[in-house]
């Protein structure tokens, strides 16, 4: 237990230096650079701020003040044309809008809106058309160690020191001490709760793994995102797309011969209704890991959404409240709207896996002839 | 929808398979198996002590049961052997009894036989002193008559006055 304390205090202190010693600054004119030295106070601006902030990234920024970003850049490893390329995101300085060209062998590199693209042969920089896309230019599969990989990351060594902590304790007696006393329960939550009576009593064990690694990574991951280090992974769509993935790929899997035949020749109802219901219970089979990607991509996209515009109020209505009343509101609302996303942290991940069992559970479910 | 498929980032999606099946199979190797067997094991062990303690209750309840049973055939057992045994004095002083009153009865038979014969004997003896003193006075009176009437007649009274029959 002293052992796990000691290791969190650890990355504590790691994530504290290394905000101080890898601060950086970037002189490089931003987008964000008006007249009004980059300072983000009208609506416009802060939209487009938070967007941005909602989207993945090349950087780990903790602060900026105009155009000076406080932070480290990530490692870049992308798949071009011309293979594999590995560099730091330093290079591009900060640029989004395509005006920094990295050259790598060959290859001419660009970052716009925080994409990496790849210039076509003879192009020496980047043309927009009109709808601001550019047409010289396209993207490159970027297998970067982006912020939300960092995000997994660390989600995965507090899941591994959590419950590896857990786990080696049970080797000392039978019941857990310290923090593992908080974990056990919810181990037992997951059991109990979402595997047990979904999947049956008989074929639960099979699933645990997944359910127990995919509901702690995303309650770790939603929770992670409502602390300043502004993490978004579960707001990612290519991240809820996986894990729903995932879910299909395992129901389709373990799913038995009743399964399949309530899908394409639905028993207990007359013929007609069975060619009828065959194309809905298909349609049926995709739409349910979709809907679990888009519904956790969703609340925690609109959960972020939320508390960053509230935050933004303390600038918005600076000129009608003053800086007091306006930082007042902003805090408020902010702290309660906060408050609720710590619950939707929690109940979104018990949805996913809650769900993940329960179609796990209708694929090896025995059916009784009807 | 536009906007989400150009959100969406093949390299990001790569990436999280990769975490996340590293991750389920790191985890279940050494944290879910170990975690949910130890579960599994203490609500094992504590089923298994609820029920020894039921089964020790039941055994329990079971062996008082018995012993009251024993206690009672064993009452059932003294008074049985209580009853044989009134029985069997009363049998044996009946017997006792019996077996007196019959030695007595023959007792006395032997003792009115042993007077009977003794009385017998008696007589037959007397019969044989009369009939020798009988003999006698007949010697003597024929003796007498040879000598003396008169006496002889004296004689033969005085002999009859002394012979008294008893």
């Amino acid at each position: 237990m002293v052992g796990v304390k000691k290791t969190i205090r650890f990355f504590i202190m790691l994530i504290a230096f290394s905000t101080a010693f890898l601060g950086w600054s970037n002189e490089e004119t931003g987008h964000h650079s008006k007249e009004d030295n980059g300072a983000i106070d009208d609506p416009v601006e802060v939209n487009e701020y938070i967007k941005h902030h909602l989207k993945d990234s090349h950087y780990f920024t903790f602060y900026s003040s105009g155009d000076h970003h406080y932070g480290f850049a990530l490692p870049v490893i992308i798949w071009t044309s011309n293979g594999l390329k590995t560099f730091m995101a330093s290079e591009f300085h900060h640029d989004e809008n395509g005006e920094v060209i990295v050259e790598k062998g060959d290859v001419k590199l660009a970052m716009i809106h925080g994409k990496i693209y790849e210039l076509e042969e003879g192009a020496s920089e980047v043309e927009f058309n009109e709808e601001h896309h550019p047409h010289n230019a396209h993207t490159v599969l970027d297998f970067s160690i982006t912020k939300s990989v960092v995000g997994m990351l660390l989600a995965a060594i507090l899941l591994f020191l959590g419950f590896g902590a857990l786990a080696k304790g049970y080797k000392k007696g039978p019941i857990p001490t310290g923090f593992a006393r908080v974990l056990e329960p919810l181990v037992i939550y997951v059991r109990d709760e979402i595997a047990r009576p979904n999947i049956g009593e008989k074929k639960y064990k099979r699933f645990m793994p997944y359910l127990l690694t995919v509901f702690f990574f995303i309650w770790i991951l939603n929770l992670v995102g409502l602390t300043p280090l502004g993490f978004n992974v579960t707001g990612q769509i290519a991240v809820t797309f996986c894990l729903a993935l995932f879910t299909f790929f395992i129901t389709q899997f373990v799913g038995n011969k009743d399964y399949w035949k309530h899908i394409f020749w639905m028993p207990g109802v007359p013929w007609p209704m069975k060619i009828i219901l065959a194309p809905i219970e298909v349609l049926g089979m995709f739409t349910k890991p979709f809907s679990l990607m888009i519904r956790l991509f969703a609340n925690m996209t609109a959960g972020h959404f939320v508390v960053m515009s509230l935050i933004a109020l303390m600038i918005l209505l600076k000129n009608q409240f003053g800086a007091v009343g306006s930082t007042s509101i902003s805090l408020i609302l902010a702290l309660f709207i906060s408050v609720i996303e710590i619950l939707v942290a929690f109940l979104q991940a018990f949805i996913f896996t809650m769900l993940s069992a329960l179609f796990i559970g209708a694929a090896v479910e025995e059916h009784d002839h009807h | 929808m536009d906007q989400l498929l150009n959100d969406f980032s093949p390299g990001l999606f790569f990436m999280q398979a990769i975490i996340l099946l590293i991750l389920i199979f790191l985890l279940g190797k050494f944290a879910w198996k170990p975690i949910l067997k130890s579960l599994d094991d203490r609500e094992e062990g504590i089923k298994d002590a609820l029920e020894a303690a039921k089964k020790a209750r039941e055994e329990m309840e079971n062996l008082q049961a018995d012993n009251e049973k024993m206690l009672a055939e064993a009452r059932a057992e003294r008074d049985v052997m209580l009853k044989e045994a009134r029985e069997i004095k009363d049998k044996m002083i009946a017997d006792a009894k019996e077996a007196a009153s019959a030695q007595g009865a023959a007792i006395l038979e032997q003792a009115k036989a042993e007077i009977e014969s003794e009385k017998r004997s008696a007589l037959a003896e007397l019969k044989t002193q009369v009939a020798s003193l009988s003999l006698e006075i007949a010697q003597k009176v024929v003796k007498d008559e040879l000598s003396d009437n008169a006496k002889q007649m004296k004689q033969v009274e005085k002999m009859l006055d002394e012979v008294t029959l008893n």
